[in-house]
């Protein structure tokens, strides 16, 4: 029998019984538009993920004060990471362009009668570009070499931290108090948007010099950020940074180090897993609803073999062999699976759009949903797969029945 | 001339809970081209059992059928569909026309499965045949009972078969159309189809020319007679 003329009676079939057809496709249209949704938002997060971190710096490289115990937990907190080690490396290791300083804590910080509690970063100049934390054009300027060399009070401020504590009014040349000292606003950092675990707009930075002398007490670094060259080995550069602080620290050869350097690369690759394990597990959900589609599928087509015994009995009578029979039932289970995939798929394809959409006018929901054609092929394939699959045991038996059975059948 | 039906000693044997049922015991007789030959019997007479292997729905327990010269009693299941493609026109006393499918489609059937091109003209030409050209796009349930029937016998007579086949053609008719059916039977007799009617209506089988009568899966009577023309 011809393949349409199949595929006409299939549809014919299910046109006949469009509620009960609709309904049986429900569980694939629901599982196969799950799979594309879930894949689409997974796909999307990972990459709004992969691309914070890369917005945190490209090519940088985190030199922390204390070793990395098991489990990357550190074991001991080391107060001995000095200015002078980012020198020594920047001397000494030529893949590394920048290096900058920084020590942090948290303070209160005051403008007139509004507080916040905010992250205060001690650095040099060269931690806006390092940092990749450039001051927004238009909104002042970092602090220069002089200001840092002079422990000038001078502090450049995020812009969730500019909205916390001026609102609307220009930040530029007002007095602000941090932990009771006074500093002038000279710049607003560029809005980086939330990254979820902690916030880069939610900041002051301060020279390193003020923050140590004047503001925390200490001589002591909480990190050394650097910056690698432009298509230098990270690992390499990672190795040689290694040597320099084990040298300028004077560490034993077989003693553990008492710093550890971490590679955003890392950070990026660890995440994209954590990504993309994310979409896995979303999927499976959707997929799991697809195996439920597909039972409904099954169950559909062994009330339509027995409904349509006598119809059986008679094509057998006319010369349908057994194989012909299989391949009817077995078209039609797919041609239900196939208009639901479609469905499925539209509906899929509606939800990216809708969340895009919703998202656009929510700024709180930083990523988009990805619209890629491989989870849109995936879910064909699989819908078109489970047809065959639940439909095989319905079809093999309308093709066995016994011709003069079925002819009798009422 | 072979003989268009020859069967020799056929024996179908049941097993019912233990007990051993002879439906044919030892049946033979040959039908020749262009007979009309009705199968009588009451029921549990065998008649039933007798159509369905004569049909090639059914295989007998012993014995030789040959069917256009070739001995199907031992055919596989996908040849058994062959012969009964090619070789076997079927007319159900309930008509069995497939639902949802206009006449034309229905006759086209068996077509679409002996894989010849040019079914729909092959289909028109069947449906001409028994009168029904101008239906040939209504759908069973828009047909009268006697319509159905002519669909039925147009959709036996388009792959040309060796036998048609007649499972009580009449039965669900009333007395007129069934005439009718009858009075098609008959040109369809003088085209030198062959016939064959399974009927326990003695109407019926005095319009035939051969007549033979089953009991207790024996044939009891084989008797040429001279046909009524009602």
């Amino acid at each position: 029998m011809f393949l349409w003329t199949v595929f006409k009676v299939a549809f014919k079939s299910i046109w006949a019984n469009k509620m009960r057809s609709f309904l049986t496709m429900l569980g694939v249209i629901i599982g196969v538009g799950a799979v594309v949704a879930m894949m689409g938002l997974g796909t999307g997060i990972r990459e709004s993920i992969i691309q914070n971190v890369r917005g945190m710096g490209a090519n940088l490289l985190t030199v922390r004060a204390g070793s990395r115990g098991f489990g990357g937990v550190r074991s001991t907190t080391q107060q001995n990471l000095k200015i002078e080690d980012g020198e020594a490396i920047l001397r000494e290791v030529p893949e590394i362009q920048m290096a900058a300083p920084e020590v942090s804590n948290s303070y209160q910080v005051k403008y007139l009668n509004k507080n916040t509690r905010v992250t205060v970063r001690g650095s040099s100049v060269t931690y806006f570009p390092v940092r990749n934390n450039e001051v927004e054009k238009g909104r002042g300027r970092p602090f220069t070499e002089t200001e840092v060399s002079r422990n000038a009070r001078v502090a450049v401020i995020g812009p969730t931290t500019a909205t916390d504590l001026f609102v609307a009014q220009d930040p530029i040349g007002e007095t602000i108090k941090i932990a009771g000292i006074n500093f002038m606003v000279i710049g607003v950092t560029k809005l980086k948007g939330d990254q979820g675990w902690y916030n880069p707009d939610d900041v002051v930075i301060i020279p390193y010099t003020t923050a140590m002398s004047q503001l925390m007490g200490r001589d002591n670094l909480s990190n050394l950020y650097l910056q690698v060259k432009e298509g230098a080995d990270m690992q390499e550069a990672v190795e040689k940074v290694n040597v320099v602080m084990r040298r300028q620290h004077r560490i034993q050869a077989g003693n553990p180090d008492d710093f550890s350097v971490s590679n955003l690369q890392e950070i990026a690759d660890s995440l994209e897993m954590v990504g993309n394990l994310l979409t896995a597990l979303l999927s499976s959900v959707a997929f799991i609803s697809l195996i439920v589609g597909g039972i409904g599928i099954m169950n559909i087509m062994l009330v339509t073999v027995t409904e349509r015994t006598r119809e059986i009995g008679v094509r057998k009578a006319l010369g349908a062999r057994n194989r012909d029979l299989l391949s009817q039932f077995l078209l039609e289970a797919v041609a239900i699976s196939l208009t639901g995939g479609a469905l499925g798929a539209a509906l899929g394809v509606g939800t990216i759009l809708g969340f895009n959409r919703l998202a656009t006018s929510n700024p709180s929901i930083t990523f988009r949903a990805q619209l890629d054609a491989w989870p849109i092929i995936l879910a064909f394939v699989v819908a078109v797969g489970i047809g065959i699959f639940f439909g095989w045991y319905p079809a093999r038996k309308a093709a066995r029945l016994d011709p003069i059975d079925a002819l009798r059948y009422e | 001339m072979s003989h268009a039906i020859e069967v020799r000693n056929l024996t179908k044997i049941y097993a019912m809970g233990g007990e051993t049922v002879h439906a044919l015991d030892g049946v033979t007789f040959s039908i020749e081209p262009g007979e009309m030959v009705a199968i009588i019997g009451s029921s549990g007479s065998g008649k039933s059992t007798l159509m369905n292997i004569i049909g090639c729905l059914d295989r007998p327990t012993s014995g030789e059928y040959h069917l256009d010269g070739q001995d199907v009693s031992r055919f596989s299941g996908n040849a058994l569909a062959r012969v009964r493609n090619r070789n076997i026109g079927f007319v159900f006393q309930n008509f069995n026309l497939l639902p949802r499918m206009s006449a034309l489609e229905n006759v086209e059937v068996p077509i679409l499965y002996s894989g010849t091109g040019g079914a729909a003209k092959l289909a028109r030409a069947a449906l001409e045949r028994v009168g029904l050209a101008d239906r040939a796009g209504h759908e069973p349930n828009q047909l009268s009972g006697g319509q159905r029937q002519r669909v039925a016998i147009a959709r036996a007579l388009v792959n040309n078969p060796t036998i048609l086949l007649a499972d009580e053609p009449t039965g669900n008719l009333d007395t007129r159309t069934g005439r009718e059916i009858m009075k098609l039977f008959h040109e369809l007799h003088a085209e030198k189809v062959t016939l064959i009617i399974v009927t326990h209506d003695t109407e019926v089988a005095e319009q035939c020319s051969r007549n033979i009568v089953l009991r207790d899966g024996k044939i009891i009577e084989d008797k040429q007679i001279q046909a009524q023309m009602p």
